[in-house]
């Protein structure tokens, strides 16, 4: 019985999850060897590697791809392990300002940091003409610039409350005050008491989300598009060009191109594995000296006040969407809209169709997550934690979109169903699934198993102690994992471009395309919808337990 | 009637020897048996074994058998033996009188008669205002008599004790002793107490067993 059930919840992920994963890869990887029988290649050559290296700026995208990517998720995971050791155990308050940031969709959040930067931007605005002297935009590549300086500044706003959030959840598990008390008993500061007692034990638990981080940061496109380089790209953004470009002969060197992007992620996560062994050792030797430096305290407070000017960075770029979404006329330099007007938002005609594509996309992809997390954890509950099972549950999370959501979508051509909603459901839980799991998988093992067995006891079967017992008193963490799955699903944009086949469109797309326009009161608009969804959704995961278990001490706090 | 247990040992997940030497024990109807010894060595699950709570992987081994009814293969929720913590869990998200309506026995029909029964429970364990409050708000003490009701309303026929006392100061133990067992004898209801505290053992007057 149990047997059947690990079973079928294996054959469910590895059918959902994994298959499709395997099938887009294979067919990318046929094509990057010259196999794509739909335009008529059908001969295994290394022709389209020879064209990939051809492809003018190529090196160059290289180059750019691994700076931005491994530079940005190293300069986060240093500046949000200063900032949460500045932060932990002096009260939540400032913690609180990077909810916003963690909410708001990656395209929306890089729109709001292009209205800010740009030469044309709020900060020069800002500060014009009475300290520049400038009373038109200054002829300055403030915004993708060619060495990727803007695109590493929108992933550093983006991943930095990412690992700080992670990183304090895994705090949780340590018994922090009595280690730094012992630490401080023995001589050290509390910084470096932090450094030698506390990290060494908190990046354990937090590596799988940084390599999520190194991976997304060394395949983003959306953030790219906006915010980076453009002649050459980053590598992504020129495969998703050449995938898309009228001319179907890129498409075999932009597989090439796709495959080797899928090696740039694996052999980016075996360096960081390789640099964590090294740093290790230095770091064994470092406390074997026993040194009491005070050195430690600097670098904390420079990364908290880093941190913090990352946060005002993130805080303003959303403002500065919602008041471009309000903006009638405002010319440069004026620090404010000089008329503000609300046409926009009063003609729902024009995005109102977007709007409601992302919404059915996202509570439909939500709710299949949902039950695949809610299915999958009850089974681990009945017949025991699969071994490996984690490692298929976030592979969609390791692997690059890019490397495998073309030949995914070749497959689905075949069999008729791409450019359908279904199709783009169905990649979406792709992504929506894993960070579902990753919300609700802790608080659902941390359930006290005592309570499963009191109302056992008392004669509850299976089923009343799932709608009972568990899903009511973890109501609040299941609820947040499908805030967390919707926010995912909204800010989806490759999954959707290539699923979609261009016929879906959604508040993200359109954001994307349209931010190389020029009008920012519309972009403004479609950035401000796109990061008020996840609000929105957060707001009712918060509130509603808070109305459904208003009489509930036992709930309000603890159990979630 | 009675609780037998039979060659009972557990074996942990991965591991060659059972955590405890085989035991074999009744418990007769009324009696609460005391189940003592260190830490680690694994009273609780030699309660969850009995109760058929043991977490995937823990292999039970030998027999346990309820009024003659040999219960080993069936789930937890068909044994019918009552189980408490030292907490003393209430469902959270329940009011105190619904958790003892999520024990009552499903055989009780009508809103009206499972209201009253339940109602009558609470009257019993001096909680008659209780029906509507947050188990959040409830003392030590009231919380531990409400979840014994619960058991009873469930109709268990057998009842465990995983340290029901040791949360309580010492003035509340004696006065919960005597309500504890006193029901016990007055349902005779065969019951098993792991405990660390001799006075739990002594106040239970039942036979000792060093695990």
């Amino acid at each position: 019985m149990t047997h059947l059930l690990r079973l079928t919840v294996f054959a469910l992920a590895a059918g959902a999850l994994v298959l499709p994963i395997l099938a887009g890869l294979w067919e990318t990887g046929r094509a990057a060897f010259g196999v794509l029988p739909a335009i008529g290649a059908d001969r295994l050559t290394l022709d389209p590697w020879r064209q990939l290296a051809a492809l003018p700026g190529f090196a160059t995208s290289l180059r750019l791809t691994l700076v931005t990517g491994v530079g940005s998720t190293l300069v986060a995971l240093i500046l949000a392990a200063g900032a949460v050791a500045m932060l932990a155990g002096r009260g939540g308050g400032p913690a609180r300002l990077i909810a916003p940031l963690l909410a708001a969709p990656h395209a929306a959040l890089a729109i709001g940091v292009a209205f800010l930067i740009a030469p044309s931007g709020w900060i020069v605005r800002l500060v014009s003409p009475w300290a520049t002297g400038w009373d038109r935009p200054p002829d300055l590549a403030l915004l993708n610039d060619p060495w990727g300086g803007a695109l590493m500044l929108g992933l550093l706003i983006k991943e930095v409350p990412f690992l700080m959030l992670v990183m304090a959840s895994a705090l949780g598990q340590l018994p922090l005050r009595a280690t730094l008390a012992t630490g401080r008993a023995l001589g050290y500061g509390r910084a470096t008491a932090w450094l030698r007692l506390i990290l060494p034990r908190l990046y354990p638990l937090i590596r799988l989300p940084v390599y999520i981080v190194l991976a997304f940061a060394l395949s983003v496109v959306d953030m790219a598009i906006i915010l980076g380089p453009s002649t050459p790209p980053t590598l992504a953004v020129a495969l998703t060009r050449w995938f898309g470009a009228a001319d179907t002969a890129l498409i075999l060197p932009a597989s090439a191109g796709a495959v080797l992007q899928a090696g740039l992620v694996v052999g980016g996560i075996a360096l960081w594995r390789g640099a964590e062994l090294m740093l290790a050792r230095l770091g064994r030797a470092w406390l074997r000296r026993g040194a009491r430096g005070r050195g430690a305290a600097a670098l904390l407070a420079a990364c908290g006040a880093a941190v913090a000017g990352l946060v005002t960075l993130g805080l303003l770029a959303l403002a500065a969407l919602a008041v471009w979404s309000l903006a009638w006329r405002w010319p440069f330099p004026a620090a404010l809209p000089e008329a503000w007007s609300l046409r926009g938002w009063l003609r729902p005609a024009d995005w109102g169709e977007a709007l409601g594509t992302t919404l059915a996309l996202g509570l439909a992809s939500t709710a299949l997550s949902l039950t695949l997390a809610i299915t999958w954890l009850e089974a681990e509950d009945r017949a025991g934690r699969m071994p490996w099972s984690g490692a298929l549950i976030y592979l969609p999370l390791l692997v690059p979109q890019i490397a495998f959501l073309y030949g995914l979508n070749v497959v689905m051509l075949r069999a008729g169903l791409s450019g359908g909603m279904g199709a783009v459901i169905w990649a979406q839980v792709l992504f929506v699934f894993p960070y579902v799991m990753l919300a609700l998988a802790d608080p659902w093992r941390a359930l006290d198993r005592r309570l499963l067995a009191t109302a056992a006891a008392l004669g509850a079967g299976p089923v009343r102690r799932l709608l009972g017992v568990k899903l009511p008193v973890l109501a609040r963490p299941i609820l947040t994992a499908a805030a967390v799955g919707f926010a995912v699903s909204v800010a989806q944009y490759l999954p959707t471009l290539f699923m979609g086949a261009g016929r879906v469109t959604t508040l993200t797309t359109e954001a994307v395309t349209l931010s190389s326009g020029s009008d920012r009161r519309v972009v403004g608009l479609y950035g401000a919808l796109q990061a008020m969804l996840p609000f929105l959704a957060y707001a009712l995961a918060l509130g509603l337990p808070a109305i459904l278990h208003r009489n509930r001490r036992g709930l309000t706090g603890g159990l979630g | 009637m009675s609780l037998d247990l039979i060659d009972l040992t557990v074996t942990p997940p991965g591991a060659t020897q059972p955590l405890f030497a085989p035991l074999t024990l009744s418990v007769a109807p009324g009696q609460v048996v005391t189940v003592t010894g260190p830490s680690g060595v694994g009273k609780s699950t030699l309660l969850d074994a009995i109760g058929g709570h043991l977490a995937p992987g823990f292999v039970a081994s030998g027999r346990v058998v309820l009024n003659g009814r040999d219960v080993t293969r069936l789930p937890a929720e068909s044994r019918r033996i009552g189980i408490l913590f030292q907490e003393a869990l209430l469902f959270p998200h329940l009011s105190v009188g619904d958790n003892l309506a999520f024990g009552l026995a499903a055989r009780i029909r009508g809103r009206a008669a499972r209201r009253a029964a339940v109602q009558a429970a609470l009257d019993q364990a001096g909680l008659s205002d209780f029906y509507d409050r947050d188990p959040a708000t409830l003392s030590g003490g009231q919380r531990a008599r409400a979840a014994l009701m619960r058991t009873a309303l469930a109709e268990s026929l057998a009842l465990l004790l995983d340290e029901p006392f040791s949360k309580l100061d010492t003035a509340l133990r004696a006065d919960l002793r005597r309500f504890f067992f006193g029901h016990v004898q007055a349902h005779a209801i065969p019951t098993l107490m792991v405990t660390h505290d001799t006075e739990d053992a002594r106040a239970a007057a039942g036979p000792v067993v060093a695990l």
